[in-house]
């Protein structure tokens, strides 16, 4: 049987596959450009779903993981375009892939040791806590002369994938659908695996998680890590869409958008990140276009979201998550 | 006599002035029903959580199985085979009754960190969690969310969740609390069977239950055990009489 979310799902995705038909008849590439911030927009709020949605982890640090894989992206075209060899003498790469490992690896290893720390800590603390880090991080690129420090970093060829042109909007827009999609499927299989079934038990009730002999922190800490690794490829994607990586990706104010585009969308629903990117890079461009207080009536958008729809904008359209 | 499942020696917790345990000594010995009695106040949570890991003694030892585990946590002493309930009904309230035992069920299999393979495909967690249900009578009601069970029904998922980690020994806290004569009833019913295959500390109000379960009682008066021993041996006791059970005696 069909239920109502999956109806849902199925017109998501076929509205994401026409845009770049629309964008052809129209002759309007710039759709293809909206559409590709909603995909990996969408990409690092899925990430945010498993730790957030799943694991009922509220952060204020995920943006240092978005940022780190963008300078990740930004540094290794850097070193590949001048030919310098980087950090014990590594060359550098202009190759996507290789550079999705690193922001992979990079992100998850910088998340292994704040998770280690913060996930001590829970509520207000670990929001404050994990602020903090991705802060020093923020600082510690504006302070660094060599990539660019608060001017941050700009590319001017956009790294490539073998047998694609990803200079052409098109063919790196199906790249980040790709991905997008890939997280989906990521986040659907870990919801219903067995450590996805610890991590909402951790989330739903701590304690008895724990009396069963489950370590809620050592769940947490590997939730936390992929969404780390998740985030970061989203950053090396965005930084590939802009060809500039700057402090601002690594800044407080990124992962309070993060955090409000999921809960429009709807928290823990699997299109939640979808619907809410969506709606959220929409607004950006028809509201940003009439006036430069578009947040406002984003602002009373969460605000009515949070009063009368908690499911957010996909509980408004499919009503209650069903329960296995 | 065969070595207790649970001893505790000297056990003594403080919060401030006030000594809520008090140099208690108890055993659990294996078939037996250990039922703890005591009035409000008298340090029946404090011990239970001195027991459980959920709080650190200021002296004395908890010994499981004749390991000493005083300085473990919870999660280490529920792996080490203490089951537990709780006062007030501690479930995860999204998840249906059967997924609530097939968490524990995977918690005894110790293989949380699982990534692919769907749970509910998964025969290893799925029919023990099932014949778990039915033991403790609620098969009917396996795909019901825990938040819409009854009260009893969801003291009974508690029991069937603490089973679900093939404990040593239970550590019932209050499992008749809230429930209505027939609950109750069939509750008691519950346990008498258990009780002969696990050993239980029964934490228990109504003393209708408790006479008619334990093999032996301990009373707890301001954070000391005041008495232990059998069912009629503690109606007579004079000093329980005094302290505690007044006319229900």
């Amino acid at each position: 049987m069909i239920t109502r979310e999956r109806l849902v799902e199925i017109t998501l995705v076929l509205l994401l596959a026409a845009v770049p038909i629309a964008a052809q008849l129209l002759n309007e590439p710039f759709y293809l450009t909206l559409a590709t911030r909603v995909a990996i927009l969408g990409l690092a709020a899925v990430g945010l779903n498993i730790a957030l949605g799943l694991g009922g982890l509220v952060s204020f640090g995920h943006a240092a993981f978005f940022g780190v894989g963008g300078y990740v992206a930004g540094v290794l075209a850097i070193h590949a375009f001048n030919g310098t060899p980087m950090l014990l003498g590594l060359p550098g790469t202009k190759l996507m892939p290789f550079i999705w490992i690193v922001a992979i690896l990079v992100s998850g290893l910088v998340a292994l040791g704040i998770g280690a720390l913060t996930l001590r800590t829970s509520g207000v603390y670990f929001i404050m806590i994990t602020l903090a880090f991705a802060q020093m991080i923020y600082y510690f690129a504006i302070s660094w002369p060599a990539y660019g420090g608060e001017d941050g970093l700009s590319f001017y060829v956009r790294n490539g994938f073998p047998g694609v042109d990803t200079l052409k909007p098109l063919p790196f827009l199906l790249i980040c659908y790709a991905l997008l999609a890939l997280g989906l499927i990521l986040f659907q299989v870990l919801r219903k695996s067995r450590f996805g079934a610890a991590l909402q038990g951790a989330r739903q009730n701590e304690v008895r998680v724990a009396a069963t002999g489950i370590s809620p922190y050592r769940i947490r800490l590997v939730a936390f890590v992929i969404w780390a690794m998740i985030t970061g490829v989203a950053g090396a994607l965005y930084a590939d869409l802009n060809r500039f990586v700057s402090p601002a990706m690594l800044s407080w104010h990124m992962s309070g958008e993060l955090i409000v585009l999921i809960v429009l969308g709807g928290v823990g629903r699997r299109f939640g990140p979808v619907v809410g990117a969506g709606l959220y890079v929409l607004l950006e461009y028809w509201l940003g276009g009439i006036t430069e207080r578009w947040q406002l009536f984003l602002g009373l958008m969460l605000l009515g979201v949070v009063l009368f729809a908690r499911g957010g904008l996909i509980g408004l359209l499919a009503g209650k998550p069903r329960h296995g | 006599m065969a070595d207790p499942v649970l001893s505790v020696t000297g056990l003594s917790r403080s919060f401030g002035a006030l000594k809520a345990t008090d140099e208690v000594t108890l055993d659990l010995r294996p078939g037996e029903i250990h039922a703890l009695i005591g009035p409000n106040g008298a340090g029946k949570s404090t011990l239970i959580n001195l027991i459980s890991g959920a709080l650190s003694p200021d002296a004395g030892s908890v010994h499981l199985g004749g390991m000493d585990v005083t300085r473990l946590g919870v999660s280490a002493r529920a792996r080490l085979g203490l089951g537990r309930t709780y006062q007030i009904s501690s479930l995860f309230p999204e998840f249906s009754a059967l997924r609530n035992v097939m968490l524990a069920v995977q918690a005894r299999q110790g293989s949380s960190f699982r990534f692919f393979l769907p749970v509910m495909a998964d025969a290893s967690l799925r029919d023990p969690a099932l014949s778990l249900l039915d033991r403790v009578g609620l098969a009917a009601r396996a795909h019901v969310i825990a938040a819409e069970l009854s009260h009893g029904e969801r003291r009974q998922l508690e029991l069937a969740m603490a089973l679900a980690l093939s404990p040593r020994l239970l550590l019932l806290d209050e499992p008749m609390a809230g429930m209505g004569p027939e609950g109750s009833k069939a509750m008691t019913a519950l346990l008498a069977q258990l009780g002969h295959a696990l050993p239980i500390l029964l934490v228990e109000h109504d003393m209708d239950a408790v006479f008619a379960l334990a093999d032996r009682i301990s009373v707890l008066v301001y954070g000391r055990i005041i008495a232990t021993g059998s069912v009629e041996e503690i109606r007579r006791d004079p000093e329980v009489r005094r302290a505690y059970l007044g006319d229900a005696a």
